[in-house]
């Protein structure tokens, strides 16, 4: 009986992601515009600079930066928070799908989506 | 122009880019970055950044659509993914030691190409194809709703569709593009995926390949957020609006009118770029 429960069929995993996906994108979005109305209201006036590239400040530059490692909450990071959370979306699917994978006892897409997963949490966990 | 004009013009802009896109079905993110570097004067490396990043709302919005409707082939976008999520990690570390100049003149050269690509047809027949030994350990075959059923198909040319993907994800991690015309490409012409399936699991993969990059992006200062958020939330509500309308929308001409903005985007691009204006 437990085995019949845990193999999902590949309908319902696509509904799962399907519904992780928008999920994901709509609440980035939504974070993004709270933070964006905070922005424009504390800096609406100031002079745009995207002329020269500067790069960001280190504390909007990595995820334990942007979600908690230094104190202190502003727009700008409330900004980046909320597109981290879109950037972590992929990334989620992709973790969900290894999920999926091992409950079908397919182990060779299990690997292949870990292969997938790893190169995604390099990228955004790893120092550049 | 203060922030609050600046940010409601990128918007405007990214709201346009997004919908012609979504229309069109070339993506918005192409025509974004040179507009936002020849036009509003803005550093390469920031309009890639922003860009990109609106290539995973929009690639992601659109995939949980498709992976409902069923034609997207998971099996076959996770194991391809692999290549491109690679290439995008490659592509964007490279995009670090290329100066913008030349970053520029590359982008132009992929414009080009893409208006190209624009304007050639696809789903001709052609004739029956050896099974892929690959292929099939991977057991990439699948099927596809039509109205008379489903209806199942073969994945031919493996290696060479796993060489054409981390291309695709170097462009992307270079360019901060989707490269949704070189995936399709890989998977329509070299695989002989049906083109339903190849256009629809190219897009659930634009956001992995995106995310892959955008992570090297984050960490090296690409993304600022007083850009990149006019640019998301534009390009996003431009492509959900685009792929509500896309029904009734004039496709062709609005092609060939992309295709043709894309050009003289593509032009303007590499001239900067030769010329040392970037």
């Amino acid at each position: 009986m437990a085995t019949q429960r845990a193999r999902m069929t590949d309908q319902e995993v696509d509904e799962i992601i399907g519904t992780l996906l928008r999920g994901g994108v709509m609440l980035s979005a939504a974070v993004v515009a709270a933070g964006g109305v905070w922005y424009l209201i504390q800096y609406g006036t100031t002079a745009p600079s995207y002329h020269v590239f500067l790069g960001e400040p280190a504390y909007l530059r990595n995820v334990r930066g942007i979600v908690g490692g230094i104190p202190g909450f502003h727009c700008r990071r409330v900004i980046q928070f909320g597109l981290v959370l879109l950037i972590a979306t992929p990334v989620a699917r992709v973790a969900f799908s290894v999920v999926a994978f091992f409950l079908q006892r397919d182990r060779a897409y299990v690997a292949i989506t870990s292969i997938v997963l790893a190169v995604l949490l390099f990228s955004l966990l790893g120092e550049h | 122009m203060n922030v609050l004009e600046f940010t409601a013009l990128v918007g405007l802009i990214s709201g346009a880019a997004g919908f012609l896109g979504a229309l069109t079905g070339l993506g918005g993110g192409v025509v974004l970055t040179p507009v936002l570097v020849l036009l509003l004067g803005v550093d390469l490396h920031y309009a890639i950044g922003a860009t990109l990043v609106s290539v995973i709302a929009t690639s992601s919005g659109a995939a949980a659509a498709y992976v409902r409707e069923g034609f997207s082939n998971i099996r076959i976008g996770m194991f391809l993914e692999i290549a491109t999520t690679v290439g995008a990690v490659c592509g964007a570390f490279a995009a670090a030691k290329i100066p913008a100049s030349q970053l520029g003149v590359v982008f132009g050269v992929v414009l080009l190409y893409s208006a190209w690509l624009s304007t050639l047809s696809h789903g001709a027949p052609r004739p029956d194809e050896p099974p892929d030994a690959l292929a099939g350990r991977l057991r990439l075959a699948g099927s596809y709703p039509t109205p008379q059923g489903p209806k199942s198909y073969k994945v031919s040319h493996v290696k060479t569709g796993f060489g054409l993907m981390f291309v695709a994800g170097a462009l992307s991690g270079l360019l901060g593009i989707g490269s949704g015309a070189l995936k399709v490409i890989a998977m329509d012409r070299a695989m002989r995926i049906p083109f339903k399936v190849s256009t629809t699991t190219s897009n659930f993969m634009i956001g992995v390949t995106a995310a892959a990059s955008a992570g090297v992006y984050l960490n090296r200062g690409y993304i600022d957020p007083g850009l990149t958020m006019p640019v998301m939330l534009g390009v996003l509500a431009g492509s959900m609006l685009g792929a509500r309308l896309l029904a009734g929308a004039p496709t062709k001409a609005l092609r060939l009118l992309f295709g043709l903005v894309v050009g003289v985007l593509a032009i303007e691009m590499i001239y900067s770029g030769v010329t040392g204006r970037l």
